[in-house]
């Protein structure tokens, strides 16, 4: 704070950031609306450890001993499973909340790596078809886009019931990003706010979800891996449900998970952060028998090879990335400094993704800004990203001593916060202790 | 006519073999018996075939049509046609919730009544209820035109889009930003046309009202909040 002097205490209840909403607010008598994820202080990875190997558990040698990194989802009911090369799968993100250069970069950079990519809400585009090796089409309640000949196009479908970053909530798309091409797709007038359902408008509930989960089975011949996207909300009943209704694998993402648009408050206030959502689901999955029989993949916050590996650890099989894939592909760039200055930001702090105006050319329609990503050079660092969170994931799985990342167990794991050792049920650093361990799940 | 009784094929069975199907195929009329209120009856067909599907039939049945003729003699459970694409449904009985949900072309005929959300979420399809339609249909409703000849439930076309509804009975209220309008050329030919290709005789264009989107709530405004009720 450059024009602080003696005597200037500022409030921790109305800090700057509140006192400037207020006053925004007061001013337009509009909620604020932003992408990206939660930004406030959440408990997360970072509040576990590794362990590590020493005299009890053998350490395998770092690039010497093989520690693989596959994994095959669907393998329940799917005749045609899907292998991805690495643990980290790309998240469903639209075309309309972004560009079409930044949709085809991230099928580029998935596939270098052998790993799939996902749709989002306002359907399949060739481009995307194209350049995506193994292409996950999502089923969301507005079913834009939404159309057989795709489904059977896919490698997998992921039925979204919700997001972390608003369970509950639907989709949004501002007007500004609905150009002519995006409406053609939704089947709306260009131009005005799209407003996605947060239910599906034609099935209520686990019950009526089987039976959705049959059709598209039948639609597909029983080929496809059919996934099921829940937000952060009551994981353990939601993963006991969805596995229930006879999903292949439950996608579940944490409060930190980004979306393309969405109210402020909602980002920050609705859903639990993934640190205390996995071991719900873990626990339901083990519950039923299905843990790995169903995959879990998890999502919201992943940042690091660390996240990666502690995520595997705490018993998800796969893990999920949205926002941090956006940032590799030259999101929020220091090179565009003085761009973000005219939008009254700067790099590192950008999340008016809703507004079409990203310099980087990622969350725009813009022609002109959309030039500036080159989806070859944007899927290049994509798969380097990828590469590194592998490559980290591998190191700290081979210093546990586990041949293969999902090998990773809670007992390498240590707390160092009580809350965190509460929420992911691992003990507290130097002692057995996790607090409520056996206290059950609220409903 | 190939003739498939559900009592002793598998419905799996079944949706294979009209999947398979392939342009020139010469099974071209098929009768599907003993439905039984299975779900799923004839789901993501993708060739222009006539199915007759003698009786009642549960969940999704003709969900995602493409080119077929569909015809059920009995009545329908929910999504009856949901996100169709092209070709003809058309249920002798009644139909459940969501009948034609997402539709995003071809024809729907209910001849009986349909139950609530019907035509929700439509983006093209057509639909024709010579009964009355439940609540809060055409919600959301994108593009597309609902005939009903009997009454709507409440809410009809709620947070409507582009889509078009002509009602021929009484409309127990209007959704949010669903208002009526007059009945110009364009509209009448609409009934005209709907009415001809449902098989429906006997009602003339004026004795429909028509109801669209009064586009007030296309651009979010705070000082409209009170709208989305």
């Amino acid at each position: 704070m450059s024009d602080w002097r003696p005597g200037m205490r500022e409030s921790y209840t109305f800090d700057r950031n509140v006192i400037a909403e207020i006053q925004r607010a007061a001013r337009t008598g509009l909620y604020d609306i932003r992408g990206f994820g939660a930004k406030r202080k959440l408990p997360n990875f970072d509040d576990l450890v590794f362990l590590g190997a020493s005299m009890s558990r053998y350490p395998l040698e770092g690039y010497r001993e093989r520690c693989d990194t596959n994994v095959v989802l669907g393998t329940r009911y799917a005749k045609k499973p899907i292998e991805i090369k690495i643990p980290v799968t790309i998240a469903g993100m639209s075309f309309g909340a972004l560009s079409a250069n930044a949709k085809e970069a991230l099928g580029r950079g998935a596939s270098l790596m052998g790993t799939s990519t996902t749709t989002g809400d306002g359907g399949m585009t060739p481009e995307e078809r194209e350049h995506s090796k193994l292409l996950v089409y999502q089923l969301l309640p507005s079913r834009y886009g939404m159309n057989p000949a795709d489904l059977r196009k896919a490698d997998a479908i992921e039925i979204v019931v919700g997001q972390g970053a608003k369970p509950g909530g639907g989709g949004m798309l501002l007007g500004q990003k609905i150009t002519e091409r995006i409406a053609n797709m939704r089947t709306l007038p260009q131009g005005i706010d799209q407003r996605s359902a947060c239910r599906h408008p034609d099935w209520t509930g686990p019950d009526d979800l089987a039976i959705k989960i049959q059709e598209l089975r039948e639609i597909t011949d029983w080929e496809k891996p059919i996934y099921v996207k829940i937000g952060a909300a009551r994981p353990y009943y939601d993963t006991a449900l969805a596995v229930k209704a006879g999903a292949d694998v439950v996608v579940l993402d944490g409060m930190q998970g980004g979306t393309g648009a969405t109210q402020e408050v909602f980002i920050e206030h609705v859903g639990i952060p993934l640190l205390a959502a996995i071991p719900q689901a873990v626990d339901a999955l083990q519950e039923l028998d299905m843990h790995r029989k169903v995959q879990l993949i998890v999502s919201g916050g992943i940042r690091s090879g660390a996240d990666v590996a502690k995520a595997l650890a705490m018993g998800a099989d796969a893990v999920s990335i949205g926002v941090a894939a956006l940032i590799a592909l030259g999101d929020n760039s220091p090179d565009f400094a003085e761009e973000y200055a005219k939008l009254g930001t700067a790099p590192g702090f950008y999340d008016d993704w809703h507004e079409g105006r990203d310099p980087a050319g990622i969350s725009t329609q813009d022609p002109e800004l959309m030039k500036r990503l080159d989806p070859e050079v944007g899927g290049r660092r994509l798969a380097n990203y990828l590469t590194v969170l592998t490559l980290e994931a591998q190191t700290l799985a081979r210093a546990n001593g586990k041949s293969h990342v999902c090998n990773l167990d809670p007992t390498d794991l240590a707390a160092l916060t009580v809350e965190a050792a509460a929420m992911a049920r691992v003990p507290l650093a130097g002692t057995n202790w996790i607090p409520g361990r056996d206290a059950g799940y609220g409903a | 006519m190939e003739i498939v009784d559900l009592d002793v094929t598998p419905l799996r069975e079944l949706n294979q073999r009209l999947h398979d199907l392939r342009a020139g195929d010469n099974l071209t009329a098929w009768r599907v018996v003993n439905p039984k209120g299975r779900h799923n009856v004839a789901v993501g067909v993708d060739a222009p075939v006539s199915i007759t599907i003698d009786g009642h039939v549960g969940y999704y049945c003709a969900g995602m049509n493409s080119q077929a003729e569909i015809v059920i003699t009995g009545n329908a459970g929910p999504g009856l046609a949901e996100n169709m694409m092209s070709g003809v449904v058309r249920v002798k009985g009644s139909a459940s919730q969501y009948a034609g949900a997402t539709g995003r072309g071809g024809l729907l005929v209910i001849e009986g009544d349909a139950a609530g959300r019907c035509g929700i979420s439509m983006k093209g399809i057509d639909i024709v209820v010579r009964g009355s339609v439940g609540h809060m249909s055409a919600f959301m409703g994108q593009a597309g035109r609902l005939l009903v000849c009997g009454d709507a439930g409440e809410a009809l076309g709620d947070s409507l889009y582009e889509a078009r509804l002509y009602v021929r009975g009484t409309v127990a209220g209007l959704g949010a930003d669903c208002v009526e309008r007059p009945l110009g050329d364009t509209e009448r030919a609409d009934i005209t046309e709907l009415l001809a290709r449902a098989g429906i005789e006997g009602l003339e264009p004026e004795d429909f009202r028509c109801y669209g989107s009064a586009r007030q709530l296309y651009n979010f405004q705070a000082d409209k909040f009170h709208a989305y009720g």
